[in-house]
């Protein structure tokens, strides 16, 4: 898995509370059985019309947020499918970091097994980064792990933060979620045979 | 011992590997793998050079692709063909029990788990997809995971997890009348909201969830995703052992009287603390219809469709606003003159025998509403074929309603099973998300008698009112 450390990119404000897996990647581009490929098809319900031209206001359509690396929405996002294909879609258009107010669980948990931060921050912060992004189109926001802070270029945004440190430093470190468990694999035996497994 | 909740025991009885502020290392009894959510995971193996640790536990079907056609008729589209056989492919080189698209065991993943016999009390349960809450009805602590996650398991049988906070949902008293499984678990969702259970492992209790059937308490279960939670849980009582006793892939004869004697020690302990406590009466229950695009979003079908100028917090009348604009609704409709365009029975919520046995019991003898198309999709080839031998099929087809094969089909608009642009649907699905079944389509979740009522009026109706 690639590590996030730190971050500098376009903030693009979705403001729309419980943004759903259908919304990130609908299932009908579920199909692949790659893992790269789905950006194309990210949030195509609402990025797209029907006869496949862009929704000239929906945020990531307009220029200067199209290249955004961090996306800022309201609460519970992520909420639906566990389907993995979400930040994989997020990942693979170049958004490497969410913030929202909440997530939902497993999108949550998938995003730290793709290099991808779900930066989960109070209502009333969101709220303000929502704010400067939306009056300053194409502002830039860096986001720090090592560091846990998030601010933008002019300062008019610096905000401390905390990630779970187990979480973090496997995020930071890239780490191989299979291989670290692996180093149990005496217990994981042990259990098995105590259980009659 | 502390007394302990059911989560508890079976957490406590799973860990291989525990230290602080590490997440804790479970063991997984049962991983049931589909086509979606698990090519990926298996390259990730081949890459790494991993083997499935543990075949034996490890159980693959084919559901969401799966056209609903009849198995003589190919599977046209190309990019599901290339998904399915992937999945065999993998199965066979893996070494993973495959039920595929011709297999008498076939069906939706959270139906045949249950059906035959692999979802157990006591067990611990994953599948790459959200509504694996449907096995904790059996009393198990089920839960669903993303494709990395699905490699996890296959490579170690283990999962990583953080333990999860607990939710006692407590629904005192009997059911009125018309009030199904699927207006309880509607209700409890309206009650907390999509987000309201986040974190939390959600266990049902009180009367109306201890009277109600295996099948029922499937349905309750299944949608504790759409609250948020993590999973849902049900004590497993005589209803759990009667339901299991004889199943195909269950303990058989003493060793199944040996397993309820273990069973029989999982309920929540009396004094055991739940972080939080939601009760509900179930005479508040009715039957339900959602208005618009979450499932939070959910009504009596007695009432009016919300006007958004009501709304004090300027957020939730912006949020409901969008909500009608893609419904198609005007405020204070009654929610009984919507009339609808199709019928959707089927999804892992509600496509179990007796669901299909509630709605033929509406359908019986009637003809369906000639501007509706509904379709009846039965959960699993064996529940199909349950059904067939009770004579549902006759009783849906004598009235224009399709029957089908077993599969995921309408519930998630990635098969040849979808809705039309603006075309609305009563359906018994778990997910009323925007163009979750089929781009621009507009989706009402109900319980399937009134999904059958509404395909024979043509409109909702109030299935309690239904002669």
């Amino acid at each position: 898995m690639d590590p996030f450390v730190k971050l500098t990119g376009v903030a693009a404000p979705l403001d729309r509370v419980n943004v759903d897996t259908d919304q990130i990647i609908p299932a009908v581009h579920l199909k692949s059985i790659e893992r790269t490929g789905f950006g194309k098809h990210l949030f195509e319900p609402w990025r797209f019309n029907a006869n496949g031209s862009p929704v000239p206001d929906f945020v990531l359509n307009k220029p200067a947020y199209s290249n955004a690396s961090v996306l800022v929405a309201g609460r519970n996002f992520g909420c639906g499918s566990s389907r993995e294909h979400a930040p994989w879609a997020l990942s693979d258009y170049g958004i490497k970091c969410v913030i929202a107010p909440s997530f939902a669980d497993i999108f949550f948990s998938n995003c730290f097994q793709n290099g991808l931060l779900p930066l989960a921050l109070p209502e009333e912060q969101v709220r303000e980064i929502l704010d400067h992004a939306t009056a300053n189109p194409g502002v830039e926001l860096t986001v720090d792990l090592e560091g846990q802070r998030v601010w933008s270029e002019d300062e008019k945004i610096s905000i401390t933060f905390e990630v779970d440190s187990a979480r973090r430093h496997a995020l930071l470190n890239g780490l191989d979620n299979i291989g670290l468990t692996l180093e149990h694999e005496d217990k994981i035996s042990a259990f098995e045979s105590s259980r009659g497994l | 011992m502390p007394p302990q909740t059911l989560f508890e025991k079976i957490w406590d009885a799973h860990l291989v590997h525990d230290e602080p502020e590490q997440p804790s290392i479970i063991y997984i009894d049962l991983h049931l793998v589909h086509e979606v959510t698990s090519a990926q995971a298996f390259d990730g193996l081949r890459m790494a050079d991993r083997p499935v640790r543990r075949t034996d536990l490890t159980i693959a079907t084919a559901d969401h692709n799966t056209p609903t056609w009849e198995l003589t008729r190919p599977v046209v589209d190309e990019i599901s063909i290339k998904q399915l056989e992937a999945l065999t492919k993998n199965c066979e080189e893996f070494g993973v029990t495959l039920y595929d698209r011709f297999s008498p065991y076939q069906g939706i993943v959270h139906i045949i788990g249950p059906d035959l016999g692999y979802t157990q009390p006591g067990k611990t349960v994953v599948c790459g997809d959200s509504h694996t809450a449907t096995h904790g009805a059996l009393g198990a602590f089920a839960i669903g995971i993303g494709t990395s996650e699905v490699e996890h398991v296959l490579a170690t049988q283990t999962l990583r997890q953080f333990k999860p906070n607990t939710m006692e949902v407590r629904i005192n008293g009997e059911l009125p009348a018309g009030v199904s499984p699927k207006d309880v678990i509607l209700g409890i969702i309206g009650r907390i909201g999509v987000n309201g259970g986040v974190g939390h492992v959600i266990e049902y209790t009180g009367e109306a969830i201890r009277s109600m059937s295996m099948d029922g308490r499937m349905t309750v279960c299944n949608m504790s995703i759409e609250g948020g939670a993590r999973a849902g849980m049900v004590a497993p009582d005589q209803t759990t052992f009667d339901y299991l006793r004889g199943r195909r892939f269950a303990p058989q004869g003493k060793d199944f009287d040996e397993a309820v004697e273990g069973w029989k020690t999982l309920p929540t302990d009396q004094g055991a603390k739940f972080d939080r406590l939601v009760e509900i009466e179930s005479s508040s229950l009715e039957p339900f219809v959602t208005w618009g695009i979450n499932p939070g979003m959910v009504i009596p079908v007695t009432s009016r469709v919300p006007d958004p100028a009501s709304y004090s917090d300027p957020n939730e009348r912006e949020v409901a606003e969008r909500a009608l604009q893609y419904m198609g609704l005007e405020p204070d409709t009654p929610m009984e003159e919507v009339k609808i365009d199709r019928v959707f029975i089927g999804a892992c919520t509600n496509a179990r025998l007796e669901d299909l046995r509630a709605a033929a019991e509406v359908v019986k003898g009637k003809k369906a509403h000639p501007d509706v198309y509904s379709m009846v999709v039965p959960g699993s080839a064996l529940i199909k074929q349950q059904a067939e031998e009770e004579g549902l099929d006759r009783i849906f087809t004598d009235a224009g309603f399709d029957w089908r094969v077993a599969g995921c089909s309408m519930c998630l608009g990635m098969n040849p099973d979808i809705l039309e642009v603006g075309q609305r649907c009563a359906s018994t699905s778990n997910r009323n998300f925007e163009n979750r079944q089929g781009k621009g389509g507009r989706t009402h979740l109900v319980s399937p008698a009134m999904a059958a009522a509404a395909g024979i009026a043509g409109h909702f109706v109030d299935i309690r009112e239904w002669s």
